[in-house]
């Protein structure tokens, strides 16, 4: 589903990712993990398209495609979806009005007809009970006061919505409470399907708990030292990242 | 420059102004002298920096003839509300009694034209009659004052809280080609009551007229006032306009300036914080593109002592459109506890819009908090990346950002028909303008 090939990319002068190689494939779940300045929530943003980031070497393909080549909202539209570390607040549209545009421009794109507005309010009503989120802030705007935990579970009401093939979960865990966390994790889990992959970047085990993963990557400056199985992210929470990224 | 005023001496002299009591004739007078005195301001004059209002002093505006109403459908159709709301409608600067409809203001709320007030409460108009808008220095308070044919005058009686507002509908249709207009409003809110006022402002046809309202609302002690502001001029006209407030003791005052139309555009809003625990909000957008200009000056002075300001505006400038806000705040030494925030942030939507923002605080007390914040910016490429995450077009993400950032002042507009109204015009300029 994902091909990652070596790819780096800087930030304005500042080389970030230098030379990273990944393959996910439909119905895996792979961790990122590694200490804070590693890299790793570039790389989800740089799948994403964030307008920040440049690549200056190494591809990616999304389904045979060139996953550069196409901008942010083609590559929603084709299925990548990414849960912001943090959340953009945008006051002046409601949650509803928001996913329901989402909604329509990748039905849109793939040439189907918009959704009719009381079936996606259905639709809404039904998928806000996975995050167990107040179906009264569909009418409040996009994540406008809304605390950190609401925000993570906005993000995962919307994908839960758009319904991806390729999730990425930036940091969904950071600032969220035990109880936010089993919520939200369940919330992605329900969410998991043969036909659908899901990046989990993090920087405590903490997480895969709840999300299992089937590979664990660690990513120290700029590049992945090592990757295992889910055993691999219990021997970093004993044994923290400093032994991997010495040895780097 | 001082542009000559004295070619509008023939225009004063033919005003109709029979009936009119020997003090408004000496008021009339004295308002004609001091814009003779004054001028029009010029870019010297500091409160006119940034607006040159040349384009109206060098021409000449004829006094507007009586004419025959528009019909009621199509002054409905050019205004914003709710058409259930009591309303009087003025035609060209005229009241006009065959669409007006006050018959459902309720008991305690008494509406009616300056010339009718003067005969049945004389004393009343006498006593308020710029009393509160004073034309010492002030040009177009003047030029008003000398020529204000037509006005009106709402009293709302102590205790009383109207249910719906009064929509004052100033409509302009192509016979206002070359007149200017010079509407006035005088409200008197007694202690207690509560009352809103919509005025809008709007065209039938574009034309080339000049506004000049000036509105003065007295609002006594615990009462409260909501007053919106409504200015969508045809695009070649200009207006001015000025709502001088004052406020008693824990009275409210609610003030939105919406200022989509005309060629130039100066709205003034005072408020005098005369009063202890009083509040004041004034809330503004605008919205302007092309060679239009659309400037705004607010003024709160706290006199009293434990007194609220709160101030939001937000300007939208695209083509080569010129924004202006000046939030003049002055504390009195005696106005202790003050609270005041002012902010006003535009986005520019073009590289050849401009805006200028001045915030002006003068603080004579030393027990206040009083703060002030001012951005000028392009549309936020995080918030447009978020969008586009979610698959939202480049084009109807920037569209849907340049929407949000009206509606989120458009939000604290309270009358629901007017809100929903705004956000209908804000919405549909910005998606069809981007597709």
């Amino acid at each position: 589903m994902l091909k990652i090939d070596n790819i780096h990319a800087k930030a304005g002068e500042k080389e970030i990712l230098k030379g990273i190689s990944l393959t996910v494939n439909a119905g895996e779940v792979h961790a990122i993990m590694g200490p804070n300045g590693s890299g790793k929530s570039t790389l989800a943003q740089v799948i994403a398209g964030h307008p920040g980031f440049e690549v200056t070497s190494g591809s990616i393909t999304y389904g045979g495609d060139d996953l550069l080549d196409m901008d942010p909202e083609v590559r929603a539209q084709k299925g990548v979806f990414l849960a912001f570390q943090y959340p953009v607040e945008i006051p002046g549209v409601t949650n509803a009005y928001f996913l329901r545009s989402a909604y329509n421009e990748i039905r849109k794109a793939n040439g189907q007809e918009d959704v009719d507005p009381m079936d996606f309010l259905d639709l809404m009503e039904k998928k806000i009970k996975l995050v167990d989120m107040d179906p009264a802030m569909l009418h409040r705007s996009v994540n406008a006061g809304f605390s950190g935990g609401e925000k993570k579970r906005n993000e995962i009401l919307q994908m839960a919505v758009l319904e991806p093939k390729l999730a990425i979960l930036d940091e969904t865990d950071s600032g969220l409470d035990i109880d936010a966390l089993r919520v939200v994790s369940s919330g992605v889990n329900a969410l998991k399907r043969a036909d659908n992959a899901t990046i989990v970047v993090t920087h405590y085990q903490r997480l895969l708990n709840y999300i299992v993963p089937d590979f664990v990557h660690v990513l120290a400056g700029g590049k992945i030292v090592k990757s295992g199985g889910k055993e691999l992210a219990l021997e970093l929470e004993a044994k923290g990242y400093d032994w991997l990224v010495d040895a780097a | 420059m001082t542009a000559p005023v004295a070619k509008y001496a023939d225009a004063f002299a033919a005003l109709d102004t029979t009936g009119a009591p020997g003090w408004l004739a000496d008021l009339r007078s004295a308002a004609l002298a001091e814009f003779n005195a004054v001028g029009f301001p010029t870019t010297r004059n500091e409160d006119w920096h940034f607006t040159s209002v040349t384009p109206i002093a060098e021409r000449s505006f004829r006094s507007a003839k009586p004419s025959a109403a528009p019909t009621l459908a199509d002054v409905l159709a050019a205004t914003v509300g709710d058409p259930s709301w009591p309303r009087a409608v003025f035609v060209n600067g005229r009241f006009e009694a065959s669409l007006s409809s006050l018959k459902t203001l309720g008991a305690g709320v008494r509406v009616g034209t300056l010339a009718d007030t003067l005969k049945d409460s004389p004393d009343f108009v006498a006593a308020h009659l710029g009393k509160l808008a004073t034309f010492d220095k002030q040009a177009f308070t003047a030029f008003n004052t000398a020529f204000a044919q037509d006005g009106l005058v709402v009293r709302i009686a102590h205790g009383v809280k109207a249910d719906a507002p009064l929509h004052v509908i100033h409509i302009a249709d192509a016979r206002a080609a070359g007149c200017m207009l010079h509407p006035r409003l005088l409200v008197m809110a007694e202690p207690l009551s509560e009352f809103g006022i919509v005025e809008s402002f709007v065209s039938l046809k574009a034309s080339e007229y000049f506004t000049n309202a000036v509105a003065e609302i007295t609002i006594g002690n615990g009462a409260r006032v909501h007053h919106y502001k409504v200015q969508r001029e045809s695009e070649q006209a200009f207006h001015v306009g000025t709502v001088q407030v004052a406020q008693g003791r824990d009275s409210a005052f609610h003030s939105f300036s919406y200022a989509a139309g005309a060629a130039l555009s100066r709205t003034n809003i005072y408020s005098r914080l005369g009063g202890e625990a009083a509040e004041v909000r004034l809330n503004g957008l605008y919205m302007v593109d092309g060679s239009q200009h659309a400037d705004h000056q607010t003024f709160v002075e706290h006199i009293a002592p434990h007194c609220a300001s709160r101030e939001l505006y937000k300007g939208i400038l695209d083509g080569h459109a010129h924004g202006v806000f000046n939030g003049k705040v002055y504390v009195d030494p005696e106005a202790q506890k003050t609270d005041g925030k002012q902010s006003n942030h535009a986005l520019l939507l073009s590289g050849t819009a401009r805006v200028d923002s001045k915030p002006q605080l003068e603080i004579f007390a030393d027990d206040v908090k009083c703060t002030h914040g001012s951005t000028v910016g392009r549309l936020d490429d995080i918030a447009l990346f978020y969008m586009k995450s979610r698959g939202i077009g480049a084009e109807s993400a920037r569209a849907l950002l340049t929407y949000a950032f009206a509606a989120e002042v458009l939000e604290t507009v309270e009358l629901d028909a007017l809100r929903e109204g705004l956000e209908k015009i804000a919405f549909e300029r910005f998606t069809q303008t981007e597709q």
